[in-house]
């Protein structure tokens, strides 16, 4: 924090009305929230026996799964990818995407402690929660370039930009989730309990075991709503050329994400005042 | 320097219990939407904190005091912005960090080195700075061992320690600091407070709160008192704490005192006042009702009588042995104490075993007068001096 941030006077006053996101202090800030993703790493893999096993163990036994239930048994048509690779590429995304919306959704609750006792832009904590699973992100990815490799299907030449910008949009999605729950989360604890049904239900309503052309064509623009359903089929088409290129439902979902991403940090930072008397 | 402006801070009573599940919140609604026809009535608030002004310039060191719930802890929340007033405003210039937060944010599956680069940035330290005083942090936490050691296995010792270490190498323009002073040993207690006066009169801006009067009289010059949120004193430090002291003067019973035991509950302390016509050096009495929902094998209970300076004069620790669940009485009388007239102060703490379950300075405060005191030429002294003097033990001069 560079101490240029306090020089000038500072006024505390009664919070009024729509409070404005001070990017300003958020940047002053960088260091503590560099320290938070640190921290959620370090001590992710500190105290478990598989440690990073467990990044591989969790997309590979689901895509094993669904492998047997959805590309054996229901035979799913996947437009001639494999099955394996094709629900593994949708697990990617839609992992990280669970995972760090539902670590962001949570994270205020978790640092109570520190919410009551130290200041610092409290939007730091949901934003720092969303990064710990971007390392899972990519230690499971090297199991998919693997069995790409295995399969011979080589990544399509633009996936190298493109991959990282799904990845990006797949973040945006989760801190816009995640900071609506986070803040939701510190009055009600309700919220802690409908995650779970949350997640089940969200990874059913997204294409990752089955392919977005499966649903009727006259309900295509209500699918696109949901965000993952752009992300995931993006970063299929994005590694793979499966799928159509993006289209206008795409920029649904994109504009569906911006709007989750803003409004999310607004009504977080509309929250934020009562946070410490609350949590 | 910092302005506080009429400050206040209103708490809804209740918060965070009412609306902690969402049926709540809507039934909340809906019972609001059809069966009031008003807002939520002023009755449901609670002012922690009403009006309160003063200013405090570059460099001076100022006391807080005043009794628990006097809204001291929410004024230093203010001051660090943890929570926004609900009227008025505060100016200030600097970074203001408070001690309050020792031990915040450590993780105790990270090692004590992790853990000082961590709390360092949670309390607002760079990366850099917290590298250049590293080893003086290290050093003076007395951790050099077990520097790559999980915190988790710390002793809560060498943890306190620790936490207090970083705290203490933090350098904000604006010092804010809250009883810290209970942690550690005492060797380490003393150390802590040899810091605190080092940042006290190193030219930094201090807000020292404390229930430590010495303490405070020895650091701050001047003090400002709260009372149920108010400011009601904003002086030199020697007569603030004599406003506080005092402030109960007519407090000679506390009721229904919270221990950190849910079973042993202190439904009344009392000084029985008869006492005061007495006159000098008659025995004090004091009665204590309990109500405890199980028996105690043993209790320790200790007094401590300060004077209006808020130096600790007499002490007394006792066992008491066998009580029964139930309602316990109990009355103790301290026999030749020797306090001249004046006012005094109570503190009453309670041990079971090892463990304090109770401690509070001034829970009542009492007067001694100057009856049955005879020699006409002490009395006047004795008027004038009253309780500064301590102990007075009229002694004989002998030529010998």
């Amino acid at each position: 924090m560079s101490s240029k941030a306090f020089a000038a006077e500072q006024l505390i006053a009664p919070p009024t009305g729509t409070v404005p996101i001070d990017f300003r202090e958020l940047w002053a800030y960088r260091e503590l929230f560099g320290f938070m993703v640190w921290r959620d790493v370090s001590v992710r893999y500190k105290q478990s026996v598989f440690g990073i096993l467990w990044a591989l163990l969790t997309p590979l036994i689901t895509m094993l799964i669904f492998t047997i239930i959805f590309g054996k048994l229901a035979k799913i048509p996947t437009g001639g990818i494999p099955y394996p690779i094709f629900s593994y590429a949708g697990l990617l995304p839609w992992l990280f995407f669970s995972q760090s919306m539902q670590r962001a959704a949570l994270s205020m609750v978790a640092e109570r402690n520190l919410l009551t006792k130290v200041y610092f832009p409290r939007l730091i904590v949901p934003m720092a929660a969303t990064l710990a699973p971007l390392v899972d992100l990519l230690i499971a990815s090297s199991v998919l370039f693997a069995m790409m490799f295995y399969y011979g299907l080589a990544p399509t030449p633009h996936s190298l930009y493109l991959l990282p910008l799904c990845v990006l949009w797949t973040w945006v999605t989760a801190v816009g989730v995640g900071t609506w729950l986070s803040a939701l989360n510190v009055y009600f604890r309700d919220v802690g309990q409908l995650i779970p049904f949350l997640v089940q239900v969200w990874l059913y309503a997204s294409p990752v075991v089955y392919p977005a052309s499966l649903v009727p064509a006259s309900f295509q623009w209500l699918y696109a709503l949901n965000p993952m359903t752009g992300v995931i089929e993006g970063f299929r088409w994005a590694l793979l050329a499966h799928g159509s290129p993006p289209g206008p439902l795409v920029l649904l979902s994109l504009s569906v994400s911006a709007a989750l991403f803003v409004t999310g940090g607004l009504f977080f930072k509309r929250m934020e005042r009562s946070f410490a008397d609350v949590v | 320097m910092i302005h506080v402006e009429h400050v206040g801070k209103r708490y809804r009573l209740g918060q965070g219990v009412r609306h902690d599940t969402l049926r709540d919140a809507i039934a909340h609604r809906v019972r609001g939407g059809f069966l009031r026809s008003s807002g939520r009535s002023e009755q449901d608030h609670l002012w922690a904190l009403k009006d309160v002004s003063f200013d405090v310039a570059e460099g001076e060191v100022v006391g807080v005091i005043g009794r628990n719930g006097a809204g001291k802890s929410t004024l230093l929340k203010i001051l660090t912005r943890i929570t926004p007033p609900t009227e008025g405003r505060v100016r200030l210039r600097g970074r203001a960090a408070s001690l309050l937060e020792v031990g915040t944010g450590f993780h105790p599956e990270l090692t004590g080195r992790e853990n000082i680069y961590m709390n360092g940035a949670i309390l607002g330290m760079t990366r850099k700075e917290i590298r250049r005083k590293f080893d003086e942090i290290v050093a003076f936490a007395e951790v050099e061992k077990f520097l790559d050691t999980p915190v988790k296995r710390y002793s809560s010792g060498m943890y306190v320690r620790l936490a207090f270490a970083v705290a203490a190498h933090l350098e904000p323009e604006i010092l804010l600091v809250d009883e810290v002073l209970a942690v550690g040993d005492a060797a380490f207690q003393k150390k802590c407070l040899g810091k605190i006066a080092e940042v006290a009169t190193g030219g930094r801006t201090v807000l020292f709160v404390s229930h430590n009067m010495a303490a405070v009289q020895q650091l701050a010059s001047r003090s400002i008192l709260l009372a149920d949120g108010e400011l009601i004193a904003d002086a030199e430090s020697s007569e603030a704490v004599a406003t506080y002291l005092s402030d109960g003067n007519q407090r000679s019973t506390a009721t229904n005192l919270k221990t950190k035991d849910d079973q042993f509950r202190i439904e009344s302390i009392r000084f029985d006042e008869s006492v005061q016509e007495l006159g000098f050096n008659k025995p004090l009495r004091f009665d204590l009702s309990l109500s405890l929902d199980r028996s105690y094998e043993t209790a320790n209970i200790g007094l401590g009588i300060y004077n209006s300076l808020g130096a600790c004069l007499v002490t007394s620790r006792s066992l008491v042995d066998g009580l029964e669940a139930g309602e316990a009485k109990l009355s103790i009388r301290i026999l030749d104490h020797h306090l001249p007239p004046g006012d005094y102060s109570l503190s009453l703490g309670i041990h079971r075993g090892m463990e304090s379950i109770y401690f509070a300075e001034n829970v009542l405060s009492f007067s001694l007068s100057d009856v049955g005191v005879s020699d006409p030429l002490i009395q006047p002294y004795l008027a004038r001096k009253r309780d500064r003097l301590g102990a007075f033990i009229p002694g004989v001069w002998e030529k010998v």
